[in-house]
């Protein structure tokens, strides 16, 4: 079955989601509070059918987090990018997607544990690579390390 | 009346069935799992940070050390997403060596895992068999690049240094005999009746789960699920080869290990054209001397040995990426791991985690 085309897809979802935007690279940035709903329609719409979270990551950016997120429709064979940043440096926070994707739990989880930022409605939001009683976040841009080159 | 209790029992950090440091707690009742909790982290090295204090170039020797079993597969990865950051176009002979490797680095990886398969389930001789091959891997990368292992071949814009001469010969050599090594690993491994009903109708992923669970690789085409990138998005030079994807029909841990035997196969075949069709010409496009990719960000798959490896790259437009991040098959086909050993015995513990053919390196990073 042939899908519509991305740029109508992305058409159609910035008509459905006031909120988003979109650059010359078909990369969706949404505000956190619609990244389930938005989510939601990406993968159980049909026409869209992206069913695959195939990479969930974040980035430090000095003055936000985003959280990055790659979906694959293995229908249509369209993958897309979807970013959501998070303003607060002191006590991030993003959705959690594990309601949607089981796949989202252990990367959420990494993503937690290398990042801090917190997901809320994750079943089981523990670290998972460093120690429990690790201090920091290592991935994030202000975390101090030894040794190294600099 | 009988009594029942609940007992935990630890599997690892140090035991042999978990194929490196990992750990994982079983809540058991009788021989039953009720509750299984995976730890890992034990050899988590910090990649990703390290990557963000190195120049691009720098960064190939680390990926080498993700998934050790299928490095080049690593390197490639890696190297191909900087190229389309920086919108490097690799010559052809260039493509065709890196296929090769790939491929033959597929095979290596998938000798490891049947071998380590074998000897989790009791058949140790299946084990001495694969490596005796996969020695025959080693020695053709030895010869290419100078390593056994950490090869760190590719490069941002096409691969090290020219095959030495003679190097297609021995490739055909060994994918000439090869075939005749499958067969008896068939006749040793896959045929064998202890085998077959300690895997068969064990550890099952339907389809929709093992896509909800972003499982990739041999395990999702296990579960009959057809999708291997190198088809669905011919990258490289992969459109020009015919081959097969394998699938599995029970998906149960049988069919996960017969789909890397099978794969083993294509991966010989696509050897064969690519060896056949090897064109002339330089081995690496013209790259700046100090590699400083536009700033931006790119993420780019391919078709790992052990599921799909994604590199998620953020350039800031300095010589030092801003931040790297890996897809690591492993990592995320070992989540299900916990959903996975419900219900079955402690022995089918072993098989399960076996069929999922984990490496340490790429899953802790």
């Amino acid at each position: 079955m042939p899908g519509k085309e991305m740029t109508v897809i992305i058409e159609e979802i910035r008509e459905k989601f006031a909120g988003i935007d979109v650059d010359e690279k078909m990369t969706v940035t949404v505000p956190a509070a619609d990244l389930l709903s938005l989510m939601r329609e990406l993968k159980e719409n049909p026409e869209y059918d992206f069913n695959f979270l195939t990479s969930l990551t974040a980035v430090d950016y000095p003055e936000h987090f985003t959280v990055v997120y790659n979906l694959i429709s293995f229908r249509h064979g369209h993958t897309l990018m979807v970013k959501v940043k998070i303003e607060d440096k002191e006590e991030p926070a993003a959705p959690s997607l594990t309601p949607l994707w089981g796949g989202a739990n252990w990367q959420e989880r990494e993503v937690y544990d290398l990042f801090g930022i917190t997901f809320t409605g994750h079943p089981n939001l523990r670290r998972i690579l460093l120690d429990d009683d690790f201090a920091g976040y290592p991935l994030r841009k202000d975390f101090e390390w030894e040794g190294g080159r600099v | 009346m009988m009594q029942t209790q609940e007992i935990t029992l630890n599997m690892g950090p140090q035991h042999p069935s978990t194929h490196g440091v990992f750990h994982i707690l079983l809540k058991l009742d009788h021989e039953v799992i009720r509750e299984a909790t995976p730890i890992c982290g034990y050899l988590h090295r910090g990649i990703e940070k390290l990557a963000e204090a190195r120049t691009y170039t720098q960064i190939i020797p680390y990926t080498d050390r993700m998934d050790y079993l299928a490095a080049m597969l690593n390197n490639t990865g890696y190297c191909m997403t900087m190229e389309k950051l920086m919108e490097i176009e690799v010559p052809e002979r260039a493509e065709f060596i890196r296929v090769i490797c790939n491929e033959l680095s597929r095979i290596a990886s998938h000798l490891i895992a049947i071998g380590t398969y074998s000897v989790d389930i009791g058949g140790i001789t299946g084990f001495m068999y694969c490596l005796r091959d996969r020695e025959l891997v080693m020695d053709l990368f030895e010869e290419i690049c100078g390593s056994r292992m950490t090869f760190s071949y590719m490069r941002i814009g096409g691969v090290a240094e020219d095959m030495p001469e003679g190097f297609l010969e021995k490739v055909l050599k060994f994918v000439d005999y090869m075939p005749s090594a499958i067969d008896e690993y068939d006749g040793l491994i896959t045929g064998n009746e202890i085998f077959q009903a300690r895997t068969k109708h064990v550890g099952i992923i339907p389809p929709e789960v093992a896509l909800n669970y972003s499982l990739s690789g041999p395990i999702l085409r296990g579960s009959g699920v057809d999708w291997d990138l190198r088809k669905k998005r011919p990258y490289s030079v992969y459109d020009r080869f015919d081959f097969e994807v394998p699938l599995g029909t029970r998906h149960d841990c049988f069919d996960r290990f017969t789909c890397r035997m099978k794969e083993m196969r294509q991966s010989l075949r696509i050897i064969r054209q690519a060896v056949e069709q090897m064109p002339e010409g330089p081995v690496m496009a013209k790259v700046p001397k100090v590699i400083k990719p536009p700033a931006g960000d790119v993420y780019l798959e391919i078709e790992g040995a052990k599921g799909m490896l994604g590199y998620y790259i953020v350039s800031d437009g300095s010589n030092k990426p801003y931040r790297v991040h890996v897809r690591r098959p492993s990592y995320i086909n070992l989540g299900y791991l916990s959903e996975l050993c419900k219900g079955w015995k402690i022995a089918d513990v072993v098989a399960i985690l076996g069929s999922l053919d984990i490496v340490l390196g790429e899953v802790d990073c």
